[in-house]
């Protein structure tokens, strides 16, 4: 089984646009698991309408909570806490106690341990939840971090871990990650184990050099990787440019997407790009899947 | 005012509206922080000079093996797994540590120092009028919070209102958005009117209104590519829409080539200052 994640360091240059695409044309020719990586914003249900199977709760760490009864107002914990968690009663309001913001704790217990009075407990907090639905194309592997939760990175691997072990046990031949923007943890969490990672960029300042950074990210982590250009009839002398800073690097580049309201069509009426009609952008990306596919299968 | 703006979704145009933003309100001074530590880009368009650089990250703790007495107890209180003892040596993971403090505070023989682990930079400078501060995150490091909690501290007195400070999230609703939008005065969510915008805009206004209690509004990027979605469900939450920014080809060019939307299309700098006066009327104080 192959491990095909999509990156794109900046957001929003189309990675589940061609995520979809790619999980569409695939089916069609192999088993396979989708796994959507994007655990903050995750959009790729949005275009595979799945039925859920499955859901299971996500406990990613604890938090700090100071009982009140016991408090002595020492003020040890604020002293001692580094991520501003601690809320120092107002001198105004004499009512008011110190309490925790459990936004902002990191659960590190720093607090739990120095509280002389032992006022403090540690937690377990639901962070999340996971699913496994069925699609058209797959069993699909996807969460839902809560609101500012932290340990996204843990819940894109237990994603990834669940939808790993399904693809072995059923012999699916792919398994495709839709991953999340940035090259910080839930990134790193996505890339790891992948074959070949498809960078999806687009041909403005700002995709060229959030391309650069997420290059960095798969070469530190010995990931090979290729490059979709998106949009790229919306400069073309820029996309030649990401073309060439490519080449030198040794870094194939897989297709050139043109742009196309379609996609915001399909995406509109909930599908796959390529499921709607036959336009110059789905024969693009038929063209990406077949270069991956080699390079895929190529993959030892 | 500290405004926060911030989208859920990536790609809808936060940094151009946050970069517009501060160039149309160069009469007032404004701080410009580009927080989007993991892929900082607001610089491509701002152009700044930079004066001065730090570099941050969080403190690791080292070991002085002379003094342990390898009992362990740092590694039991670390919840990270960050340290470990291993028979007469101490194992430290940078990268998993966060830097708490706790296995110094819980080590009785006093053997633990603290060091520097670097994990980014901070800088700052100046565009012409406007003060600009971004924070850049190392290839290959997990946490872009304790880079954003510090670019912040560095760049904002405590108190400080008088001036617009602008900050330019990352996207996303995890952490490190949480991290930018604290202790921000008002939330400016920017989406466009697709099915993707609107999912994720819900999931922002989770965040900034629902989580941290702050006030939101909602520029609408690309207005008329898609559907309607986001204005029923603005209407229907009681979220107002402070800007329309139609779906131009000129815009998506103009961006292509690293230039700031009041740059290409002098006209929108009434605008940018017509929805700053409103965020200020609306919820300044």
């Amino acid at each position: 089984m192959k491990q095909l994640v999509i990156l794109s360091g900046k957001g929003g240059t189309g990675k589940t646009t061609v995520a979809a695409a790619l999980a569409h044309l695939a089916s069609q020719e192999l088993p396979l698991v989708l796994a959507d990586a994007d655990v903050d914003a995750a959009n790729l249900e949005l275009v595979l309408d799945p039925v859920r199977r499955e859901t299971h709760d996500f406990t990613g760490g604890q938090v700090a909570v100071i009982e009140t009864e016991a408090c002595i107002a020492c003020g040890r914990c604020a002293e001692v806490c580094r991520f501003d968690a601690v809320l120092r009663p107002s001198p105004a309001l004499p009512d008011q106690r110190f309490a925790i913001d459990p936004l902002a704790c990191e659960g590190c217990a720093a607090c739990f341990y120095q509280c002389p009075a032992e006022a403090i407990r540690m937690a377990e907090q639901q962070d999340g939840q996971w699913f496994r639905s069925d699609t058209r194309f797959g069993p699909l592997f996807h969460a839902h971090l809560f609101a500012g939760r932290e340990n996204s990175g843990k819940l894109v691997t237990l994603v990834k871990q669940q939808a790993r072990l399904w693809a072995l046990e059923a012999g699916a031949h792919l398994l495709l990650v839709d991953g999340p923007p940035g090259i910080g943890c839930p990134v790193i969490a996505a890339i790891a184990g992948a074959d070949l990672a498809l960078l999806v960029t687009e041909p403005t300042v700002s995709g060229a050099h959030d391309l650069e950074r997420v290059l960095s990210i798969a070469s530190h982590f010995g990931v090979p990787a290729a490059v979709a250009i998106n949009k790229a009839d919306l400069n073309p002398p820029r996309a030649e440019e990401i073309a060439a800073f490519c080449a030198g690097r040794d870094i194939e580049v897989v297709g050139r997407i043109p742009y196309d309201t379609a996609v915001t069509g399909a995406m509109v009426r909930g599908l796959p790009v390529t499921a709607v009609g036959d336009q110059a952008v789905g024969q693009a990306l038929r063209a990406v899947w077949n270069l991956v596919r080699r390079r895929l299968a190529a993959a030892t | 005012m500290i405004v926060a703006i911030a989208s859920g979704k990536g790609g809808t145009g936060k940094t151009t509206v946050a970069v517009s933003l501060a160039l149309s309100l160069a009469q007032e001074g404004p701080l410009f922080l580009d927080c989007d530590v993991e892929e900082p880009n607001a610089a491509l368009f701002l152009r700044p000079a930079i004066h001065e650089r730090r570099q941050v990250g969080q403190r690791i703790p080292q070991v002085d093996l002379a003094a342990c007495t390898f009992c362990g107890r740092c590694a039991e209180v670390c919840p990270y797994h960050a340290i470990a003892v291993v028979g007469r040596n101490v194992l430290v993971f940078p990268e998993l540590c966060h830097g708490c403090g706790s296995c110094t505070l819980n080590c009785s023989p006093g053997a633990i120092d603290e060091v520097l682990n670097v994990t980014g930079v901070i800088e700052r400078g100046r565009a012409g009028a406007v003060e600009f501060a971004q924070g850049t995150m190392n290839v290959g490091e997990p946490m872009a919070v304790p880079i954003i909690r510090q670019l912040k501290r560095w760049m904002i007195p405590p108190g400080e209102r008088r001036r617009p400070i602008i900050l330019d999230a990352p996207p996303g609703t995890s952490c490190p958005v949480v991290e930018t939008m604290r202790g921000a005065d008002f939330v400016l969510l920017v989406t466009e009117p697709t099915p993707f915008g609107l999912h994720d805009l819900r999931l922002a206004v989770e965040v900034a209104r629902g989580e941290l209690g702050l006030p939101v509004g909602v520029v609408v990027n690309r207005d008329g590519v898609g559907d309607q979605g986001v204005d029923e469900y603005c209407a229907a939450e009681g979220i107002p829409i402070l800007l329309r920014i139609p779906h131009d080809r000129r815009i998506a060019e103009a961006y292509s080539e690293g230039a700031a939307l009041v740059e290409a299309l002098p006209e929108y700098g009434e605008r940018f200052r017509a929805l700053y006066a409103a965020i200020e009327e609306g919820w300044g104080r």
